[in-house]
């Protein structure tokens, strides 16, 4: 074979992995299209799918209809885009976690830093008694602390990835005994009050959490874009990327920074929905089969999942509202226990 | 010249079976520190008359009976059960962070209480201890199985990732039944935490046999522990059962851990470090690993209990609460030695 | 076209925390020439090419590529003048050959650069030069230990540098292709003029392929030079702590080391 003949083929197999990846991606997106468009005209009022799309063009068309309007451009719109939005912000973090510490169990929700969101969500309403914007933002707070703990804790002539999930693992348990300390602290209704926030939830979806959530991501998605370039030499092995001529500390560092901040926000707008960050990476390398590294397809999955979960938690149960959490966990673990089943069989562990 | 290593090994096996006696002995002050500490302090001639000389018409006999030697039994029982049920499973699943919550012993126990007690509106802490030792039972079971499906057999990995699994599953049904029920929210968050207090003998006496045959069973894997510590390849080449010893040591740790949580609520911690503290102690042989973990977690977990009853009078912080503060920087200060062996 | 570069190491000490692992290393790499690295295990071998390589910071001393202190280059410049392939490198789950050895094109891509011909070219390259063209389109997890390696090598050729630091690359290598690695190294040395170092197990393949030969033990360089004038019974004595008989390879006429254990000794040999 002549030199251009190779290169040929090597162009060509990089095509072949170029064109699975798309297709995935537009399958995704076309699949959250729908599932969007569901949102809208599902509910206790049916709304037809053509009066959905008079009433999202009302402001420009002035074709007005105050009922039906009011469902769904301030009740059912702003949930359905909260949805989105932190969907893909949990799914980034998970995803930047898994990869950078290298195992799947690498998740926000598991080595800690959703539990120190949650503990400082539930000290604000339980022993200061705030509420709304003021709980989200002790939820911000705390989730930053934590994992600036984590970092701290893991430091020792640089920070290797077994440790960081370790010590995640342990300051999940420490934030659960603080939190289990509180509610035998504190009065019932305030404990009512805490577990509300913390089983994850889209119902008080304003247009303030959606306007910090839109510019979290406005910062936060072209800083991951940005990084997650770096991961293409720092998945090889800290010493291969450095010989590959990647700031390994510092880009580690950073996607930490970004991977924080986006699980930080969505668990302050909506709660800790557990699992969306766990699954979200999983399943679009999994679908991408070594196609690509992941990134997008997952931000695009963890929006389906939690917009998915929402519209079960809405309508699975007749007269029931369940929070968004709890359809997250059954879900996730089912997930999980699927992908267990499977990997098994194939005998190969993930 | 021959004999002088079989003289350094007998010398060690002398000091560890001194250093065990002496943790008996711990284990008897500071159960006696439990008796006489409290709320209402007591002089030693009390206590003394209480044990020797019952007189039912004293106030503080009483108390003695009825309230701080049924604590400090249940206390000193669950703290051996949770000891050697994390050694257990730790030296099973050569996992050195293994640990009943891990294996959704405490969520699946949390899981069917909660289900009790809204459903059907148990209140008695009595029947709260079947219902923790059936949920934390079946939870482990359905962990283990799952993880063992496939060629490679549960490997720490795999049961992590199980339990995870089946934890958060249970904890969002959990949550969802705790949302719709206040009373049972009520009742639930003072078991949830982990405590000693409000059990009586009775609640001692229904676990006891469960922790009697769970202790002797996790005795006797000592030997089966130390085969496995070296993998399993080298364990069958040395003519180890190996599905057999996983499956007797998961059973013991089982019944423990389960029992424990039952009786006492779930603690966490106590399973995870006490196993590293005895194996700093006695080096890394099973047969010693067993026995000082499961008094040394029974003095810890009494000791803990003390502290909570003094440092916050007059009301007191549960033992969980103490656990949790005392173990996690033992924790973390173990995860930051160079030398712990990987995952 | 090729550069030579000038790669050295000065008074140096390499350790992890406080041991010491390798001390006072006086190395000059010479340039256009194949250089092997021996020693027993654990004498340090692996960390002298890793402190070469700026992957481990001295303790002492410093290492200087063209004059420049090495860790005071921004990496990636570096890594357009020196390639490494260390000793464990990671593959993702499910990559595939083409997409790994790919990888190797990161220093010369930037933020904005995205693929272009000459990548696709050196890629191929790296590929046919390692026999691994027919498993381009495989994932990297369902190759055999020795397809891996091969793989691994495609990268760090890829990458085109001037010099290239190998660590250990033929273990799990079948024999022939032992000598098919080495064989290419060779092909870059001669044909291409990069300046190649490998630490290398096999004594007697290192007396074949070097230029230049590095004996170390605990630590320190024992000797270096032209493997004929530098291996001899007494050094390999004093390196490996075996007796032996050095004697010409039939096929290389470079010296070939004969161990000289308990059993299977002649009758006239003298130990």
């Amino acid at each position: 074979m002549t030199a251009l003949d190779v290169a040929g083929t090597v162009r060509h197999i990089r095509h072949q992995l170029a064109v699975r990846r798309r297709l995935v991606t537009l399958a995704l997106l076309a699949l959250l299209a729908l599932t969007f468009a569901a949102a809208l005209y599902l509910g206790d009022y049916y709304v037809p799918p053509g009066e959905v799309v008079r009433s999202l063009l009302s402001p420009f068309t002035g074709l007005v209809d105050k009922g039906i309007d009011f469902i769904v451009l301030n009740v059912r719109l702003p949930r359905a885009t909260l949805a989105v939005l932190t969907g893909m912000s949990l799914a980034l973090s998970g995803i930047i976690f898994q990869t950078l510490l290298r195992n799947p169990l690498a998740s926000p929700d598991i080595i800690g830093i959703s539990h120190g969101a949650s503990a400082s969500a539930v000290f604000c309403i339980i022993a200061l008694g705030l509420s709304g914007i003021a709980v989200s933002l002790g939820a911000l707070l705390g989730a930053i602390l934590t994992a600036l703990l984590i970092y701290a804790l893991s430091w020792r002539d640089g920070v290797t990835a077994y440790r960081v999930v370790l010590i995640g693992i342990g300051m999940a348990a420490i934030m659960s005994a603080v939190m289990s300390y509180l509610f035998t602290r504190a009065r019932l209704f305030e404990v009512q009050q805490a577990l509300g926030w913390l089983v994850g939830s889209l119902n008080a979806s304003g247009s303030d959490d959606i306007a910090v959530m839109a510019g979290a991501l406005a910062l936060l998605l072209p800083a991951t874009a940005l990084l997650a370039r770096a991961l293409d030499a720092m998945q090889l092995g800290d010493d291969t990327a450095t010989a590959l001529g990647a700031r390994v500390e510092a880009v580690r560092l950073g996607l930490m920074v970004v991977g924080v901040a986006n699980a930080a926000f969505a668990t302050a707008a909506v709660g800790p929905v557990t699992f969306v960050a766990f699954v979200a990476g999983p399943i679009a390398r999994n679908l991408l089969a070594g196609s690509g590294r992941g990134f997008a397809q997952a931000a695009i999955v963890g929006a389906l999942v939690m917009l998915g979960s929402d519209l079960v938690a809405q309508h699975a149960l007749p007269k029931v509202q369940l929070p968004v959490g709890v359809v997250t966990g059954v879900f996730g673990a089912g997930f999980l226990l699927w992908l267990l089943v499977v990997s098994n069989r194939a005998g190969k562990v993930n | 010249m021959a004999n002088a290593p079989a003289s350094a090994a007998t010398s060690r096996e002398a000091a560890l079976a001194f250093g065990l006696l002496c943790l008996v002995a711990a284990v008897l002050l500071v159960a006696f520190l439990s008796i006489t500490v409290g709320a209402r302090p007591m002089t030693l001639e009390t206590v003394w008359s209480a044990l020797a000389a019952f007189n039912p018409g004293s106030t503080e006999h009483r108390i003695v009976w009825d309230l701080r030697l049924p604590r400090t039994a249940i206390g000193l029982a669950v703290g051996a059960a949770l000891g050697l049920s994390g050694a257990v499973l730790q030296g099973a699943t050569r996992n050195p962070l293994a640990d009943p919550s891990i294996l959704g012993i405490h969520s699946g126990a949390a899981v069917l209480v909660v289900l009790g007690v809204a459903v059907f509106g148990i209140t008695q802490l009595s029947l709260y201890v079947w219902l923790g030792f059936i949920g934390a039972g079946v939870a482990m079971l359905v962990v283990y199985a799952v993880a063992s499906l496939g060629r490679e057999g549960a490997t720490p990995i795999k049961l992590a990732l199980a339990g995870a699994a089946v934890t958060a599953a249970m904890q969002s049904v959990t949550s969802a039944i705790l949302l719709t029920s206040p009373r049972t929210l009520d009742e639930i968050r003072f078991w949830q935490v982990g405590s000693l207090a409000g059990r009586d003998m009775a609640i001692f006496v229904q676990v006891a046999p469960f922790l009697a045959i769970g202790a002797v069973l996790a005795l006797a894997t000592g030997r089966m522990l130390d085969g496995l510590s070296m993998g399993e390849d080298v364990a069958r080449a040395l003519g180890q059962d190996v599905g057999r010893s996983r499956a007797i040591a998961g059973l013991a740790a089982v019944i423990l851990a389960g029992a424990a949580t039952a009786a006492a609520g779930p603690i966490a911690f106590v399973g995870l470090t006490v196993p590293h503290m005895a194996r700093a102690m006695t080096g890394p042989n099973y047969r010693w690993i067993l026995p000082y973990s499961m008094l040394l977690a029974a003095i810890l977990l009494v000791g803990a209990d003390i502290i909570g009853r003094i440092i916050a009078p007059p009301g007191e912080v549960q033992v969980g609460i103490v656990t949790a503060f005392l173990g996690a920087p033992v924790f973390i200060a173990l995860v930051r030695r160079r030398k712990l062996a990987t995952l | 076209m090729t550069v030579d570069h000038q790669l050295l190491a000065a008074g140096m000490d390499l350790g992890y925390g406080d041991r010491k692992v390798v001390e006072d290393l006086n190395l000059t790499i010479p340039a256009g020439k194949l250089t092997v690295i021996v020693g027993a295990n654990a004498c340090g071998k692996s960390t002298v090419l890793r402190g070469l390589a700026r992957l481990l910071a001295p303790t002492r001393g410093a290492v200087y590529l063209d004059g420049k202190p090495i860790h005071q280059m921004p990496t990636r410049e570096v890594a357009t003048i020196l390639g490494v392939l260390p000793q464990s490198p990671i593959a993702p789950d499910a990559i595939v050959v083409a997409d790994l050895v790919g990888r190797g094109r990161y220093p010369h891509q930037g933020w904005f650069r995205r693929w272009t011909a000459e990548d696709d070219a050196a890629v191929a390259e790296a590929l046919r030069a390692t026999d691994t063209l027919d498993i381009a389109d495989r994932p990297v997890d369902e190759l055999s230990g020795g397809q891996r390696q091969r793989v691994w090598i495609a990268m760090a050729l890829a990458q085109q540098t001037d010099l290239l630091l190998l660590d250990e690359p033929t273990t799990f290598l079948d024999i022939n292709h032992q000598v098919e690695v080495l064989d290419l190294l060779t092909d870059l040395v001669r044909h291409k003029g990069r300046t190649v170092v490998v630490v290398l197990h096999d004594l007697n393949l290192a007396c074949r392929y070097a230029d230049h030969i590095v004996a170390m033990k605990a630590g320190r360089l024992v000797a270096e030079g032209r493997p004929a004038k530098v291996m001899t019974e007494a050094v390999v004595a004093d390196v490996f702590g075996m007796a032996s008989r050095v004697v010409i390879d039939p096929v290389s006429d470079t010296p070939m080391i004969v161990p000289i254990g308990r059993h299977h000794v002649g009758a006239g040999v003298m130990t």
